[in-house]
């Protein structure tokens, strides 16, 4: 029996969002709005790694914009290849962030933000360990994001 | 505000504010910052007020904000327990009724955690324990707390009782308010068990929670609590409008 692995073109200039935990993958892609690009975009799901079992990667084939705090708040394994002819030429280290504006919205109906429009959904990182996010407004945790 | 020789402009209710018409809280405040010199706000949503504070061009207080915060009743609080204790460290503070939706609770707790050697007993129905966000600032402070639903067990080790009401507008299903609302009353019997110099404080207005046959003990501080909150009130404008004016 053969078998075949899936390969996907390297990409000569752009950014690899590599080391996303497993089915994690559209999540970031919907978050990163990589929906509205118009450059080719491999979403890759599923892909054997040493470290980690199984992980997906995203390819996007433009230098785009990344807000690295949506992907610190979604996924501090993830890595940020860049590419330039062909040849990674950086490499981006996420960290969890200290605040996050309007990644998530906060569920508690007694919270301001259920009702004042103009108000940004703002969370502040409370325990590093547990990743835990508190709303600046009511103090409600911030949704898991596994 | 009156007592320091200035005025007032307020609502009769919220109902007759143009908060009630669907006004954001940062228009109204923006339109509040025009007419007057200081603002105490007080929203049934929690962080209202600092939101309010984001918007405003003149000093913000909280004058309570749903079932967060209440930092004014604080300061009445904390000057309340130093008026009778002479200290604000080394105490066992006690806090009984409605601890997940009392918001004077929660900052009263906030700030006392920041003082050396002070313990908690917190005393409430399952359904009323404290929130998370207030439980881990005692935690990260490293100061013992002992929680239990049994106020006459834990009475005896307390240098300071704080009740609280179960309050009816914080409860979304009204059943839930009348399984809840008369699970604890301090009585004579219950208050026989104290220390001699606990200190029997409530945020009020009381309901039923603590009963009116203890209104003459030395130990029911919570007339006197009220008088020092308007004390500390004034001094607390006075400071915000000295601030504001350079």
């Amino acid at each position: 029996m053969t078998h075949h692995s899936l390969t996907v073109d390297r990409i000569e200039r752009g950014l690899v969002i590599d080391h996303i935990s497993a089915g994690s993958g559209m999540k970031i892609y919907h978050h990163l709005n990589l929906d509205d690009l118009d450059c080719a975009v491999a979403m890759i799901r599923n892909v054997k790694s040493g470290k980690y079992g199984h992980k997906d990667i995203i390819k996007i084939e433009n230098n785009i914009y990344l807000d690295l705090n949506v992907l610190g708040y979604l996924d501090p394994n993830i890595t940020v290849n860049v590419i330039e002819d062909g040849v990674i030429t950086g490499k981006q280290k996420l960290i969890l962030p200290t605040r996050i504006r309007n990644i998530v919205k906060c569920k508690n109906p007694r919270c301001i933000t259920s009702i004042e429009q103009e108000v940004d959904h703002i969370f502040e990182l409370t325990n590093e360990g547990a990743r835990s996010y508190r709303c600046v407004y009511c103090e409600q945790a911030a949704p898991k994001t596994e | 505000m009156l007592r320091l020789g200035g005025s007032v402009i307020g609502f009769e209710s919220s109902g007759s504010s143009s908060a009630s018409k669907g006004e954001s809280v940062a228009d109204t405040i923006r339109i509040v910052s025009s007419y007057a010199d200081v603002c105490a706000i007080r929203h049934p949503k929690e962080g209202a007020a600092l939101v309010a504070s984001r918007h405003a061009l003149i000093p913000v207080i909280n004058a309570g904000d749903g079932g967060h915060q209440h930092p004014t009743q604080t300061l009445t609080d904390l000057m309340t327990i130093y008026n009778v204790k002479g200290r604000l460290d080394r105490l066992t503070i006690g806090f009984c009724g409605d601890l997940k939706f009392g918001r004077t609770v929660h900052s009263l707790i906030s700030a006392c955690v920041k003082y050396h050697g002070v313990s908690f007993i917190l005393v409430s129905p399952r359904e009323l324990k404290l929130p998370g966000y207030v439980r881990e600032e005692i935690e990260a402070a490293g100061a013992p707390c002992a929680e239990t639903d049994n106020l006459g067990e834990t009475i005896a080790d307390m240098d300071v009782l704080y009740m609280t009401r179960v309050q009816r507008e914080r409860f979304f299903n009204e059943e839930d308010y009348v399984r809840l609302k008369d699970t604890y009353i301090l009585n004579k019997q219950k208050l026989a068990s104290a220390r001699p110099d606990l200190a029997v404080m409530h945020p009020l207005p009381r309901v039923n929670e603590i009963s009116t046959e203890i209104d003459r003990d030395p130990r029911a501080l919570y007339f006197k609590q009220a008088e020092y909150g308007c004390y500390i009130r004034m001094a607390l404008i006075k400071d915000l409008l000295k601030e504001a004016r350079g």
